[in-house]
């Protein structure tokens, strides 16, 4: 068993992906909140923890259901656009368009965390998978589907 | 791609751990005349001092493991921790009034460490002392390394015990800063061979 590291070490090293995630899921408003809320949620349970080799990982993970926590508080529907529009580029990310981002955030849970994952935080598959707690094959699927479903209604 | 965080919102959490009850080590670190000094409390008091000579991420994993792996780097809550020091190392301060937690030693050392913790600002005691007053006169050199395992120094004046006939044995940030401490109080260069 990997023993676990002190708690600011995990803070360190994780809190710019668990950030990108969140502001990828909740935008940029919402994300402050969660991230404060997924690191407490953390922290009480770290101790209990059994296995610390994949610390990312399980903070995806909680962040992920914070998100969820977040959407279902805002009964968010999703904001039908006609089009997506054209969105400034800034640092090489997108700024967060609403109209997008509501249309991920009304995805089925798995979906949503996927597209959230995949391009809000530039996660490769495998780790979207970790996040997820499904195989690769599982998350690959969920993203697929959510993009389709994204050109669906965003025409 | 770098996300950038609002600091706010990192102090933000860390406060909201505090009241929480989370924060199980508090840590920060902090400027003194030898260097930087690592000082990290738990809730019962201070619990570690780490000296300049030593690897302070180290003694965070020591502390994760010993103590709980709650460890957050939290200055203000070791505000009055600094606030005495930075008087002791004026001059200014002859006694700290701080709780202190004691977990990280046991047993016959332990004992040792609340015997040198009653030694007088200015004044020094032999090893063969320190291990009668922990209740086992024979054992010096277990007293002698109970000092040296002091994981409060400073605070807990392990600097103001020497060997008989007043060498001044060891010091876990070195012996230049052991002779420091004793002319900063005025003991040296009065009566170091007595």
């Amino acid at each position: 068993m990997t023993p676990l590291p002190p708690f600011q070490t995990v803070l360190d090293e994780h809190s710019a992906a668990v950030m990108g995630i969140l502001r990828g899921a909740v935008g940029r408003e919402g994300a402050e909140d969660c991230f404060q809320e997924t690191f407490l949620a953390a922290l009480r349970a770290y101790p209990k923890l059994q296995d610390a080799s994949n610390l990312r990982g399980w903070l995806l993970t909680i962040a992920h259901r914070k998100a969820i926590d977040h959407h279902r508080a805002r009964g968010r529907r999703p904001i039908p656009v006609a089009e997506m529009p054209e969105v400034p580029v800034e640092n090489g990310m997108p700024d967060l368009d609403q109209g997008l981002w509501a249309a991920v955030g009304a995805l089925p849970p798995k979906q949503r965390a996927a597209v959230a994952l995949r391009y809000g935080s530039d996660l490769p598959h495998a780790e979207i998978a970790a996040a997820l707690g499904c195989s690769p094959e599982a998350a690959r699927r969920s993203l697929h589907e959510g993009l389709k479903r994204l050109r669906k209604e965003l025409g | 791609m770098k996300t950038t965080i609002d600091p706010g919102t990192i102090e933000g959490f860390k406060a909201r751990a505090a009241e929480e009850g989370l924060l199980d080590v508090a840590y920060t670190s902090a400027d003194s005349p030898f260097g930087a000094l690592l000082l990290a409390k738990t809730r019962r008091g201070l619990v570690r001092v780490g000296l300049p000579n030593q690897d302070s991420d180290q003694l965070l994993v020591d502390l994760a493991e010993r103590v709980s792996p709650r460890v957050l780097e939290a200055p203000k809550e070791l505000e009055e921790v600094r606030r005495e020091l930075d008087l002791y190392f004026e001059g200014k301060l002859d006694r700290f009034d701080l709780p202190l937690d004691w977990r990280l030693s046991g047993g016959f050392r332990q004992r040792v460490l609340r015997a040198i913790n009653r030694i007088p600002y200015g004044q020094t005691r032999s090893y063969t002392e320190m291990a009668r007053r922990a209740g086992n006169e024979r054992a010096v050199r277990a007293a002698g390394s109970a000092c040296g395992s002091n994981p409060i120094p400073l605070v807990v004046p392990c600097h103001r015990v020497l060997r008989t006939g007043g060498a001044l044995g060891g010091y876990g940030g070195g012996l230049p800063m052991k002779q420091a401490l004793l002319e900063l109080e005025g003991v040296l260069g009065e009566s170091p061979a007595a």
